[in-house]
């Protein structure tokens, strides 16, 4: 990690001050920065070193070892209230990189029903911009990422560039499950991986070292480092370990001022700003706005409306797997070559659902061994009889934003500076769970297909959360049902803008991250020129 | 199933600060004796640990010796507490031996050693740099052994996966319907 006694006091001027190092806010810093802004990016984490991620990845792999991107902890500390125990410390990295640093790295775009949800099928709520708007910026995304794709998938909205790297060929097991979906009238198509399928952007192409999720050590998967290190070259500064305790405005409520942060050494700096860009994740943007309470502001900072904190959503996890008869050859690599969007744009499931096919199903040969109670030839009799025929169909589920799943504050609790710390409220309703049974029925038909013994199967009562964390700042043009406008500048303060999902009226079932990098790109135009 | 130091080297690639002692090693193996002398492991610890290792590994494994020297060697080049972790652990093991039978460990015909093995846990101990003999035994020896065992590509071949996961062998090898044959 870097230097604990580094120079963290603020710097003497900044355009703009980003709030949080993952790929929403050093996007944002990198092209700010590039077109020639001061900027300053806090980052409450630390900065991870390059050359340890070999070590990270060993420490993943052994029983015995823990601890990898220091997620938890009285820093991390948070509560859950509600039907569902939310796994927050499991579901977010702090540190400069952010959640990118252990994201498995799919990167679709969102299809054009899931901007008018509310006026095509009156759930749910309509984007203030519909995919027209935002398609240039997800092509800039795609190549900021470094996309490896096809254009492949009937399913997926138009689009006129190609992507900026060839997409990964599917697996061994993508062709057996293909043959499946085909015979039930199920597409499938390739999966847009901001992994490097060659060099890209100076990082190497993908070594297959199969474990993505949670750290990739060839550099081949995208971080949000890429962008950090952009920004810093651009002019840049990034200060880690240093969380913002809190904004202060100006008397007049209408602009924030400064940046309150702390240093690892307990003091506290304030940096000033023309702008101040908030990029730390659904939870935290959340967090940072309600301790920011003011006389001018006293249920929090831009919560005018009320809504900072509502309408939590991430999506749902639903699988299946089991085993067949022939070779699988699963996790040789550990992301997914092959999805199916058959089943997202119909009515039937309403909330959208994304099918995933897995190319890491069943236990692999290394972490199985390390955990074994015997060796030698007994415990390769016992390998060889786990590994190679395993399948798995996982997906992604559709939450439909509702107002009672929330980020509050739970003032009983303090984390390792006295700020109370967030509390999760997530529920899953009625139509998401159809959906997700749904999924399932798919799911088990394909394995079904396949003649498979099925194993297991993850339901609505089974289901975890995707950690993608959406809207609980949302966008729109009403300053009474939401908090920030189109171009992610709350409706309150003039100079606070918010990047990332938590601007999401609706999530889709798409994994975010490429709709976040779109949205940075169109944040960081729009606020260059506000500059 | 011959382990050869390339096998060595692969396991080491997803190690850490090794990965230049293996890349060294690649480059050329009339280094691979200098290497193993740096990194200073004393000879009866690595004696210890290839004795562990034939008895942890399949019997169809070939090669052992030059195996364990170089991924120990290597594994420990630039990590001093590894490094004495690894060589207590082993002493401890050898003191046992003396303990137990009055004979060095690497004098103990293999059952024996596997019977002293498990009459320590170590089968069934959770892997603990801090704990207990057993724990440290199964952290330090044993699953260091078997994760240089299982984690390169000759070993992974032995159980169907020629690129198991932290052995970076590409983005080939998962698209094939079978394992390649590379003999």
């Amino acid at each position: 990690m870097a230097d604990a006694a580094a120079d963290r006091t603020p710097a003497p001027r900044a355009d703009a001050c980003v709030v949080g190092a993952g790929p929403a806010g050093a996007i944002v810093a990198a092209r700010l920065a590039e077109a020639g802004h001061d900027v300053v990016v806090l980052d409450a984490g630390p900065r991870f070193d390059l050359a340890d991620r070999e070590e990270q990845l060993d420490a993943h792999l052994r029983p015995g070892v823990e601890g990898l991107w220091g997620m938890g902890g009285e820093r991390d500390a948070y509560a859950t209230e509600g039907p569902r125990d939310y796994p927050l410390n499991a579901a977010r990295v702090k540190g400069v990189g952010g959640s990118t640093l252990h994201w498995q790295g799919m990167v679709m775009r969102l299809h054009e029903r899931d901007f008018a949800m509310r006026s095509r099928h009156g759930v749910g709520a309509d984007w203030p911009l519909d995919y027209a708007d935002l398609r240039p910026h997800y092509a800039e995304a795609e190549r900021e990422l470094g996309v490896a794709g096809a254009d492949d998938n009937p399913f997926a909205p138009p689009r006129e560039e190609p992507f900026p790297l060839p997409a990964f060929p599917p697996s061994h097991s993508d062709a057996i499950f293909a043959e499946a979906c085909e015979s039930l009238g199920l597409p499938t198509h390739s999966v847009p991986n901001a992994r490097n399928s060659e060099p890209y952007d100076g990082a190497s192409a993908c070594v297959g070292y199969g474990t993505c999720k949670p750290v990739c050590p060839s550099g081949a998967k995208y971080t949000a480092e890429r962008h950090v290190a952009r920004a810093e070259a651009a002019g840049a500064r990034v200060i880690d370990r240093a969380p913002v305790q809190r904004l202060v405005h100006d008397d007049a409520g209408e602009r924030v001022e400064a940046a309150v942060y702390a240093t690892p050494d307990g003091t506290e700096h304030r940096q000033d700003a023309r702008a101040v860009v908030l990029a730390c994740g659904g939870v935290e943007n959340v967090r940072l706005l309600l301790l920011s309470a003011s006389e001018s502001y006293p249920d929090g900072l831009a919560n005018s409306s009320g809504l900072v904190g509502r309408y939590f959503m991430d999506h749902c996890f639903a699988g299946a797997g089991g085993r067949i008869d022939r070779e699988t050859r699963q996790n040789h690599v550990g992301f997914n070559t092959t999805e199916c969007h058959a089943l997202y744009d119909g009515t039937d499931p309403l909330p959208g659902v994304k099918l995933e096919f897995l190319n890491y199903a069943g236990p692999s040969p290394v972490t199985q061994a390390l955990d074994a109670d015997d060796w030698g030839d007994a415990l390769l009799e016992s390998l060889r009889e786990s590994y190679g025929t395993h399948l798995a169909v996982g997906g992604l589920v559709e939450q439909f934003p509702d107002a009672e799943n929330r980020i509050t504050l739970d003032r009983s609790t303090t984390d390792d500076h006295g700020n109370p710390v967030p509390e999760v409220r997530w529920s899953i309703g009625q139509r998401t769970r159809a959906a997700i049974e749904r999924a399932n029925e798919v799911q088990v038909a394909i394995l079904e297909e396949l003649d498979a013994e099925i194993d297991w199967v993850v339901g609505p009562d089974a289901t975890g959360p995707a950690f993608h964390h959406m809207g609980t700042t949302r966008m729109g043009t009403d300053p009474a049902e939401s908090v920030v406008a189109p171009d992610c500048r709350t409706h309150d303060l003039d100079n606070l803008w918010i990047a990332g999902s938590s601007v999401f009226p609706t999530g889709g079932a798409m994994n975010p991250t490429l709709t976040i990098a779109a949205l940075s790109c169109r944040l960081a135009d729009r606020l260059d020129g506000w500059l | 199933m011959d382990l050869t130091r390339r096998d060595a080297v692969a396991a080491l690639a997803a190690t850490g600060g090794a990965v230049a002692v293996g890349r060294t090693l690649l480059d050329d193996d009339q280094s691979a004796d200098a290497t193993a002398a740096d990194a200073d492991v004393p000879e009866d610890a690595l004696a210890t640990l290839v004795a562990v290792a034939e008895v942890v590994y399949p019997d169809a494994a070939t090669g052992v010796d030059d195996f364990v020297e170089t991924y120990v060697s290597g594994r420990v080049a630039d990590d001093d507490e590894r490094r004495a972790g690894v060589v207590d652990a082993a002493a401890e093991l050898d003191a046992t031996a003396r303990d137990w039978f009055d004979t060095p460990l690497t004098e103990l015909d293999p059952g024996t050693l596997d019977g002293m093995l498990r009459d320590l846990r170590v089968d069934a101990s959770d892997p603990d740099p801090n704990g207990g003999i057993p724990g440290r035994v199964r952290f330090y020896v044993v699953n260091e052994l078997l994760y240089a065992f299982y984690a390169s590509p000759t070993g992974g071949r032995l159980v169907g996966i020629e690129n198991p996961i932290g052995h970076p062998g590409g983005t080939e090898s998962y698209r094939r319907a079978g394992m390649e044959d590379h003999g």
